[in-house]
């Protein structure tokens, strides 16, 4: 289902042909309204007239949380207040947090945007939509609800937590969309087990499951447990929010791009030196049409490539694959780069292990050590300490096969691992901070 | 039928068997037999109880993971030689033991010797064939 299929089809010519006129109208606004981007530019020897081709974006510098950071809390924006209709802002656990603006135009762009994605999913204006994500500063919660209701659902403004009373709603309410993080859906799932819900008796059909990283074997593990298609939604709070790129039920296979808006490119995560399409580096994007908070070419430190295929559901966007770490979550550990989205694969593919694991990360001497705590279920329990031993050994090769380092792995008991109620708390890190 | 036993998972964190304890002293249930295997990291503790269903729920009501296994109880002579009896048995029929542990009924009377074979069938023939006297479950559970 396509929410404005002449937009999400356009032939590439054209669409390149109108990110081109986007490009050069943005380059120009900001270069005349943001001093620090004009600074930018005349120190890397640009300006706007130079961008004639699509190509030519590789001559603009980048822009990194650190640019966002420096220009705390509305350096970047190019309207005054007046014009800016609700900010957001990051948790800004690494730091200061970030803050992004909207104007009126850029609220209607995100809804219509949101629209897409949900319609992606296989939503409609029938559908009754409860939205799990966190409402507040954090861009999902209001991102997904404006566009829900864009789309002519029925919202219900849950947001995230009080995990039984969701489920009741959803159970009364006849919910047939839910709208969450991957690990509060996996929660609820939980607590419907526990409350004798079975989801197979309700109408909840589709699951849009974003802002976390997750895995395939997640997805499978979703969508059994849910009862539901399970469609990963891509974005960040830099670029708009929730609404960057999106699955299509169709396929189920790679994120469609919002080309039109957002500007896609792979670099080189050495060189910065821009990708052909196909192959693997860091995404950049350069929203085309935002007004209060552009971003030319920022650095969004997952890692992916794109493909241009043409796909099932008939989008000319491009597609990346589900993103599975972010670089920023990725943990170095003795040397050895690893994701959680990793860890959680490989047990995952463990039969009988629940889902729910932390990562926890210390130093001993110079020594780096990381322990995987996996929770002990009555699938997997045996009474025979041997049986548990293998089960122990099975996971820290498995998990030494991938990544190449080895980690202790500690059995615990159900339920003691904390339940996400928004984004999961996949790795406590121990390590003195350098 | 035989002998039921409840497993229960245990991390190695202090206070967690007395957990254990106190819900079923609660539920006024009457622990038979017990043993405690443990590693570096964690435990697995084994009980025969006087109502295992209701020690079950009870457990896993409070977040414990169970398990529950068939395991045979044998009657021995609480004097020397009593346990080498019952091995010689064990021995000469090659039964796995899994693990084991006993306990006594009335001192200098009788011994009962609980054991997790891996063979539970196998197991119950070869002890019989060698004139060894196995306990009905009921009567273990409601001693």
């Amino acid at each position: 289902m396509m929410w404005n299929e002449k937009e999400e089809t356009m032939p590439r010519s054209e669409l390149q042909a109108l990110q081109l006129k986007r490009l050069q109208a943005l380059v120009e606004r900001v270069y005349a309204k943001v001093p620090y981007y004009c600074q930018k530019m005349k120190d890397a020897g640009v300006t706007p007239g130079d961008i004639k081709e699509l190509a030519d974006i590789k001559r603009l510098p980048f822009t990194t949380k650190e640019d966002l950071r420096k220009n705390y809390p509305f350096g970047l924006f190019t309207v005054s207040m007046d014009e800016v209709v609700r900010v957001h802002a990051s948790s800004g656990t690494t730091g200061k947090p970030t803050v992004v603006g909207y104007t009126r135009a850029d609220i209607k762009l995100w809804a219509g945007l949101m629209a897409r994605t949900l319609s992606a999913a296989g939503a409609t204006s029938k559908d009754i939509i409860q939205n799990a994500y966190g409402y507040g500063l954090f861009t999902g919660g209001l991102g997904a609800h404006y566009g829900a209701e864009e789309l002519g659902a029925a919202v219900v403004p849950v947001s995230g937590g009080q995990t039984k009373r969701q489920i009741t709603l959803m159970r009364d309410f006849g919910s047939t969309v839910l709208l969450s993080t991957p690990s509060y859906a996996l929660n609820i799932a939980e607590v419907m087990a526990d409350m004798g819900v079975n989801p197979a008796d309700l109408p909840l059909r589709v699951g849009v499951f974003g802002a976390e990283p997750w895995s395939e074997n997640m997805r499978a593990e979703l969508e059994n447990k849910l009862q539901v298609k399970a469609i990963d939604i891509y974005g960040l709070s830099e670029v708009i929010g929730p609404g960057v790129a999106t699955e299509c039920i169709e396929a189920q296979h790679g994120l469609h791009i919002f080309e039109d808006h957002f500007l896609p490119e792979i670099v080189d995560p050495d060189t910065f030196e821009p990708l052909p399409v196909g192959d693997r580096g860091e995404l950049v994007f350069t929203t085309l049409t935002k007004e209060a908070f552009p971003v030319i070419r920022y650095r969004t430190k997952d890692i992916a490539s794109l493909n241009d295929e043409p796909c099932a559901c008939g989008r000319t966007f491009m597609r990346i694959p589900k993103i599975t770490g972010r670089t920023d979550d990725m943990l170095i550990i003795r040397g050895v780069n690893v994701f959680p989205s990793q860890i959680e694969q490989v047990l995952m593919n463990v039969e009988g292990v629940e889902p729910h694991y932390q990562i926890i990360v210390d130093r001993q001497g110079s020594m780096d050590t990381m322990e995987v705590q996996v929770e002990v279920s009555e699938t997997v329990f045996s009474d025979k300490i041997k049986n548990l031993e293998k089960l122990n050994k099975r996971i820290q090769g498995d998990i030494k096969d991938l990544i190449g380092s080895s980690c202790k792995i500690s059995l615990v008991e159900p339920k003691t691992i904390r339940r996400s109620e928004g984004k999961a708390q996949r790795v406590i890190d121990k390590r003195p901070k350098k | 039928m035989q002998v039921q036993q409840i497993a229960i998972f245990l991390e190695n964190r202090s206070g967690r068997l007395a957990d254990i304890s106190a819900l079923l002293a609660r539920e006024n249930i009457n622990i038979r037999a017990m043993s405690l295997a443990d590693t570096a990291d964690f435990g697995i503790l084994r009980l025969v109880v006087d109502d295992t269903e209701k020690a079950k729920t009870a457990l896993k009501d409070n977040g414990f993971t169970t398990g529950i296994t068939d395991i045979i109880a044998v009657q021995v002579a609480d004097q020397p030689g009593g346990l080498d009896s019952i091995l010689q048995v064990v021995k000469k029929a090659r039964l796995d033991v899994e693990y084991m542990y006993a306990f006594t009924q009335k001192s200098g009377e009788l011994g009962i010797l609980l054991f997790r074979f891996d063979d539970l069938e196998a197991a119950i023939k070869a002890l019989r064939l060698g004139g060894v006297k196995i306990l009905p479950g009921e009567e273990v559970h409601g001693l």
